[in-house]
């Protein structure tokens, strides 16, 4: 028994932290929050595609959660997890060559009014696509689509397929790209699959992993600030006011953390046990991530509310998280069904 | 990482569940003195195995497990419904700190009536006027022949009225500051100077005692770790408490869920969706309360201290098992009005988790100053 993370585990995590720290600064990420029209660069693509980071779900669960979490951490607009997401579907359809080269996809989920991940109703005939999908993260970056359609299948759509109109939305999280996508008779292929669940988890445990880093980045500006901002002549940090709400955010940070590591080392290791892990870490994850990021900015006071802070990217990309793929209550529902 | 069981924790696990399903006692009796008979009895069978002190050093009369292996015991010990051992103050506080601190007369005179609990160890920290800020306490130790005078008030003390040794902090220089003038004695409870009164806590038992001391008489061979030295052999003592206690607990709520989820089933709410979605809340949180606790063991083994999470185990704890308690009673509804055992007693019983064995307001305080480096307040 060994919570550590192995030597190859920790390299993959100071090379990430190393490489994001230089690329994505605060300036940088605002910029292409705000200014880039797909939220990314090509550069910034290819750089990551020598990386090997678009293929890193393929050593293993604990070592995409480990890149996941980094990239959190470092609010990098990016569409590495929606290509992440989609790969994992496609390699469990033994279709993932349809990526080689570099290419990118997306996973397009949700249908307008619906809170379960798991109930898509799009309409698939005769190998065609009709009907319309909301918040699809980089839709218009992604080289394919995989398509979740009525009866739980899926189904891939290339980029420029007939019938295909991608609109980008107005989103929360400028530091993800969603986008509506309406399908009229959109010629597409079904993926088949003998196991499903296993990639929905693993795409779930790395979406948990996202929000942890969130919360880990959220708690240091907080605590960092506590210790420099002084009122009433005094560092607000040795206020127990302040201090204490920091103390729960590691509380929930670590928390996060141990049921995210947990999940991922089960769904390589232990499946029977991957289905409620995952959910476990991804209400755990979800919760903390929205508290932490809460906190911290009551933590800033007035200066973590205006839009020159940087602190809000942190706040909205944990809103965000914490929707996609099932949200804190839809999987404590899981929890609930497979342990009561 | 890699959080499967080596071949030796898995064969350890399968003795301990094989030995369990063989030698398992029966219900506890719940007449408060006919439980702690019981409970003496089921230790001294669980030293003939030598299994009360498992990760006691094998000279000291333990098994020398890893820290693994002692977590191991506590789940087995929790899955198979077994009774808590009696001497849990002496061998998790009591022992530990003697093995650290004490001379070898002290090991071989005080050690083995531990494991076999013929020596019930109760803790004499808190006093009336010195709870959070411990380092006030005013019981005074004076030197005599042969010794020490002891005068004083303890309070909160566990098990006083069983026994044998008390675990006592009282200050011998009254001219230094606060932390350096306290001694750590061993102090025999039979004797004319110590008396103890039950207190009485909201849950109407008398798990607790006040003591009262005057002039108590504790020779010289009974100060552990030198005169004036007391405060750091106390932290020792707590750390072994939290450290130690942290796994049982957890254990512990992970029984009482199993328990819960019964009672809402019973009650028929086990569909009502609010219930529903706190008790799998509950079921997430003692998932992360058992995989911090492993955190803090392997941080242990792989680097000689746990990690910043193991400072947070024992204030998850208490909000874990008190949000427990609060869901049992909302289960019972209008009737948890009438006794209810044992959801009522757990409820009341629930509310200490947050005061004993350092406050959740002063664990918090640790790990902002300690673990977020934040100024002292």
């Amino acid at each position: 028994m060994n919570f550590e993370l192995s030597e190859d585990q920790r390299d993959i995590k100071r090379t990430a932290r190393e490489f994001l720290a230089a690329r994505y600064p605060w300036d940088e990420v605002r910029r292409l929050a705000l200014e880039e029209e797909r939220g990314f660069t090509d550069a910034q693509w290819d750089e990551m595609t020598e990386l090997g980071w678009p293929e890193l779900g393929d050593l293993g669960t604990v070592e995409l959660i480990v890149l996941a979490e980094e990239l959190g951490y470092a609010v990098a607009p990016t569409p590495l997890p929606s290509t992440w997401a989609a790969s994992r579907l496609l390699a469990a359809a033994g279709e993932d060559e349809r990526l080689a080269g570099g290419r990118r996809a997306a996973i397009a989920q949700w249908e307008p009014g619906q809170r379960a991940p798991d109930a898509p109703a799009l309409a698939w005939e005769d190998g065609s696509l009709s009907g319309l999908k909301v918040a699809v993260p980089d839709a218009a970056a992604a080289d394919l689509l995989v398509v979740t359609v009525a009866g739980g299948r899926h189904v891939v759509v290339e980029a420029g397929a007939p019938g295909l109109s991608i609109t980008r939305s107005e989103s929360l999280d400028t530091t993800r790209r969603l986008y509506e996508v309406r399908f009229d008779g959109t010629p597409g292929e079904e993926l088949t699959a003998e196991d499903w669940e296993s990639p929905w988890l693993a795409i779930t445990v790395a979406n948990a992993a996202e929000s942890v880093g969130v919360g880990q980045r959220a708690m240091e500006m907080a605590v960092a600030y506590a210790k420099e901002r002084t009122q009433f002549d005094r560092p607000i940090g040795s206020y127990q006011a302040v201090s204490h709400p920091c103390a729960q955010m590691l509380l929930e940070v670590e928390g996060a953390r141990a049921a995210v590591y947990w999940a991922a080392w089960a769904l390589d290791h232990e499946p029977e046990t991957a289905p409620v892990a995952a959910s476990m870490a991804k209400a755990y994850a979800a919760d903390a991530g929205r508290r932490v990021t809460s906190a911290a900015l009551q933590v800033h006071g007035g200066i973590g509310f205006t839009w020159e802070h940087d602190l809000h990217f942190l706040l909205k990309r944990a809103h965000a998280n914490a929707r996609m793929y099932g949200d804190a209550a839809w999987h404590r529902g899981r929890v609930a069904a497979l342990s009561l | 990482m890699d959080l499967t069981l080596s071949d030796t924790e898995r064969a350890f696990r399968d003795d301990v569940r094989g030995w369990l399903a063989d030698n398992h006692p029966g219900p506890t009796p719940t007449d408060d003195d006919a439980a702690f008979a019981f409970r003496r009895a089921w230790q001294r069978r669980l030293n003939e195995r030598g299994w009360a002190g498992l990760s006691w050093p094998e000279e000291f009369g333990g098994a020398g497990a890893t820290q693994v292996e002692q977590a191991i015991f506590y789940e087995e010990i929790a899955r198979a419904g077994a009774p808590q051992m009696a001497n849990t103050l002496g061998l998790a506080m009591g022992g530990p700190t003697v093995i650290a601190h004490g001379t070898d007369d002290q090991k071989s005179r005080f050690l083995a009536p531990i494991l076999s609990a013929e020596e019930i160890w109760c803790q004499g920290f808190s006093e009336p006027q010195s709870g959070s800020d411990l380092a006030s306490l005013r019981t005074r130790a004076v030197r005599a022949d042969g010794g020490f005078r002891v005068t004083g008030q303890k309070v909160w003390t566990t098990w006083a009225h069983q026994s044998k040794w008390c675990m006592l902090v009282a200050r011998t220089n009254p001219h230094v500051s606060k932390h350096r003038g306290l001694t750590y004695f061993l102090m025999d409870m039979e004797q004319d100077g110590v008396d103890v009164r039950p207190l009485r806590q909201i849950t109407g038992e008398s798990e607790f005692n006040e003591l009262f001391i005057e002039d108590a008489f504790i020779p010289e061979e009974h100060v552990v770790g030198g005169v004036d030295n007391g405060w750091s052999v106390a932290i020792t003592t707590l750390m072994h408490e939290r450290a130690g206690l942290a796994f049982a607990l957890q254990v512990d709520v992970h029984i009482q869920l199993r328990q819960l989820g019964e009672l809402a089933r019973e009650r028929g709410v086990i569909d009502d969706p609010g219930i529903r979605d706190r008790l799998a809340q509950l079921h997430i949180e003692a998932q992360v309360l058992r995989l911090n606790a492993y955190r803090g063991l392997t941080g242990v083994m792989n680097r000689g201290a746990p990690g910043p999470e193991g400072s947070l185990g024992k204030w998850h704890w208490a909000e874990v098992n008190q949000s427990l308690a609060e869901l049992a009673i909302d289960i019972l509804g209008p009737e948890s009005q009438l006794a209810h055992p044992p959801w009522t007693y757990r409820f009341l019983r629930s509310r200490a988790n947050s005061i004993e064995g350092g406050t959740t307001e002063i664990l918090k305080n640790i790990v902002a100053e300690r673990v977020l480096g934040l100024p002292r307040a």
